[in-house]
């Protein structure tokens, strides 16, 4: 069992790159110690800045510092820096094409008891309708690593969201990795009977019920869509091409997520059945984001549900 | 007359012609900013066309960007771009001259428009000079009515608490917004009282229209170290056009012929 977060993996890239570039500066909002960055914040302190609970002016300062030439990545919990944040994202960071990227940690459901005010379920939504902005649901470590690797190579906007709990391993440290390209974990079959089309923390359930179906004799293809604007579009029409049907799913609302952007997709250029699942529009249960995948049905068992279910 | 103030009412004219021709434009605040502008730029800080892409000059931002017609004039006087296509065609169909700041124009850092962002950026690039020991300024123009918008006040509060003695802030004091007084609309009270909560400096300039009296308190935010100064501008929202003074009906208000006639006639004056 994987104990290493993908926010400890964004540390680790974010030191590796400092080492050599001075430019690069991390800003959080009191947040070094959920984002796991203090050890960014105490081995480089003068390329850490600390706002304060202004997540506002976390965004807008790291777009002035971008502005001056700085790399910065703006570490907040996804729910605040995903819509209190919102208007600055929207001008300072994606409208003006800042070099910043804002890094939405306990994403999700990932604060499960704390409620609400905590989760970020509009933030697909919301980032994905910013003209030059992307947005960025890695699943394991070491996509998560590979993905900072490729931002960091680059000058223009992006959300990327990660969970506060560490995920089961996907991949290992020789997956290949093409930004803007989903990863695929194929039934290694010409033709399948669904393929599930998802992203960030629900991959490995994903992957598990694949294995599961496989056993009773159905094939399941995986899509691994980290990168969800912009959309592998390939990736999706090739799984259209092949599958009965298709399975999205996703630690988000019904509105505006994956699921819709799939289906937007799918309507106009290969019309076929979309199966979406989602975390409701209203109140979510409350319990660790285990509890609350499984009583949505977005756990490995729901997932397999699903795809007998549309099968039917 | 001095050589800055005969600038600033040559700015004006540029600006009543612009505005006039396009049929929209915010002339009243681009009449009460234009001296701040004018100092700037022409006396105050380190930013040319042969400058502009270099890391260590001095930065401005227009926070109050809806008056960037004033701005154009500005930096077009500078040779940023041609003054004349700027005015030609401000704010038409398909021209990059649009009613708010925008980086497609050469000399402007950021893209603005929306209120509350300008002092943030501020800080953000003031934090970045420290950071690369790098010794330029960082100017940002705000609005009084601006002043409303909650985002000013986490900024205040990181600047004082970084003290951005690279910083310097004016707010454009006209004492006017689009419904009326500010005062009436939302009271800032004073203003000089909240900056000094935050650690600032603050300088009040009881003229903000009076260039030399605009030099004289930068040179003092210059010369002011450890904390971030605010230069409060006590001006007159349409400066310089006797209609427009102090009539809030011209924050956006668009002029008749006769109107443009009077408003050039007003300018000249001054200028002969």
């Amino acid at each position: 069992m994987n104990t290493i977060t993908n926010r400890q993996a964004i540390c680790d890239a974010l030191m590796k790159a400092a080492e050599t570039d001075k430019d690069i500066v991390v800003t959080c909002s009191d947040s070094r110690g959920s984002a796991s960055l203090a050890p960014f914040a105490d081995t480089y302190p003068k390329q850490f800045v600390e706002m304060g609970i202004a997540e506002q002016n976390l965004v807008t300062v790291s777009a002035g510092m971008a502005a001056c030439g700085k790399k910065v990545f703006a570490a907040s919990p996804a729910s605040f820096l995903s819509t209190r944040s919102y208007e600055q994202a929207k001008v300072d960071v994606a409208y003006s094409n800042t070099n910043v990227t804002l890094i939405g940690i306990s994403g999700g459901v990932s604060y499960g008891a704390l409620g609400m005010t905590h989760h970020s379920c509009q933030d697909i939504a919301a980032m994905a309708a910013l003209p030059g902005m992307r947005v960025y649901l890695p699943s394991d470590r070491f996509q998560t690593t590979k993905l900072m690797e490729a931002l960091l190579l680059d000058k223009d906007p992006a959300y990327v969201r990660v969970s506060r709990s560490a995920t089961e391993d996907v991949y290992d440290e020789n997956m290949e990795f093409t930004l803007n390209k989903a990863n695929k974990i194929l039934a290694g079959k010409e033709a399948v009977d669904a393929t599930i089309i998802t992203c960030g923390e629900l991959v490995p359930y994903a992957v598990e019920a694949a294995k599961a179906l496989a056993e009773e004799g159905i094939s399941v293809d995986v899509i691994d869509m980290y990168c969800i604007k912009p959309l592998d579009e390939e990736a999706v029409l090739a799984a259209a091409e092949k599958s009965k049907v298709l399975i999205t799913a996703e630690e988000h609302a019904p509105q505006g997520g994956l699921g819709s952007l799939v289906c937007q997709l799918i309507c106009e250029k290969h019309p076929m059945r979309v199966v979406q699942r989602s975390l409701p529009d209203g109140h979510i249960i409350s319990g660790n984001n285990k509890e609350i995948f499984a009583y949505y049905g977005l756990d490995d068992l729901g997932l397999a549900k699903t795809v007998k279910e549309a099968l039917a | 007359m001095d050589a800055l103030t005969r600038k600033a009412y040559e700015l004006r004219r540029d600006i009543l012609e612009e505005v006039y021709k396009s049929g929209s434009g915010h002339v009243g605040g681009d009449l009460s900013v234009i001296d701040i502008l004018t100092v700037l730029y022409n006396e105050i800080m380190d930013i040319t066309p042969e400058n502009f892409g270099e890391r260590n000059r001095d930065h401005f931002l227009l926070s109050k960007g809806h008056c960037v017609d004033a701005l154009y004039m500005v930096l077009g006087d500078l040779g940023f771009f041609d003054k004349q296509e700027a005015k030609d065609t401000f704010s038409a169909y398909d021209s990059k001259f649009i009613g708010h700041p925008n980086t497609d124009i050469p000399g402007i850092e950021i893209n603005s428009g929306s209120l509350g962002h300008g002092l943030a950026l501020g800080v953000g690039m003031a934090i970045a000079g420290k950071m690369d020991g790098m010794d330029y300024r960082t100017y940002v123009v705000l609005g009084d009515g601006e002043m409303a918008e909650g985002s000013n006040y986490e900024a205040m509060m990181a600047a004082g608490h970084y003290h951005l003695d690279n910083l310097c802030a004016t707010v454009d004091l006209n004492g006017l917004q689009i419904s009326g007084t500010t005062d009436q609309v939302m009271s800032t009270a004073d203003l000089g009282e909240k900056f000094a909560a935050f650690g600032w400096n603050v300088i009040h300039v009881e003229d903000g229209n009076n260039c030399a009296h605009l030099v004289e308190a930068y040179h003092k935010a210059e010369a002011c170290k450890g904390k971030p100064t605010v230069v409060i501008a006590h001006t007159v929202k349409g400066k310089g056009v006797s209609f427009m003074e102090n009539n809030k009906s011209w924050h956006h208000g668009v002029m008749t012929e006769e109107q443009y006639k009077q408003a050039i006639a007003d300018i000249e004056e001054v200028l002969s």
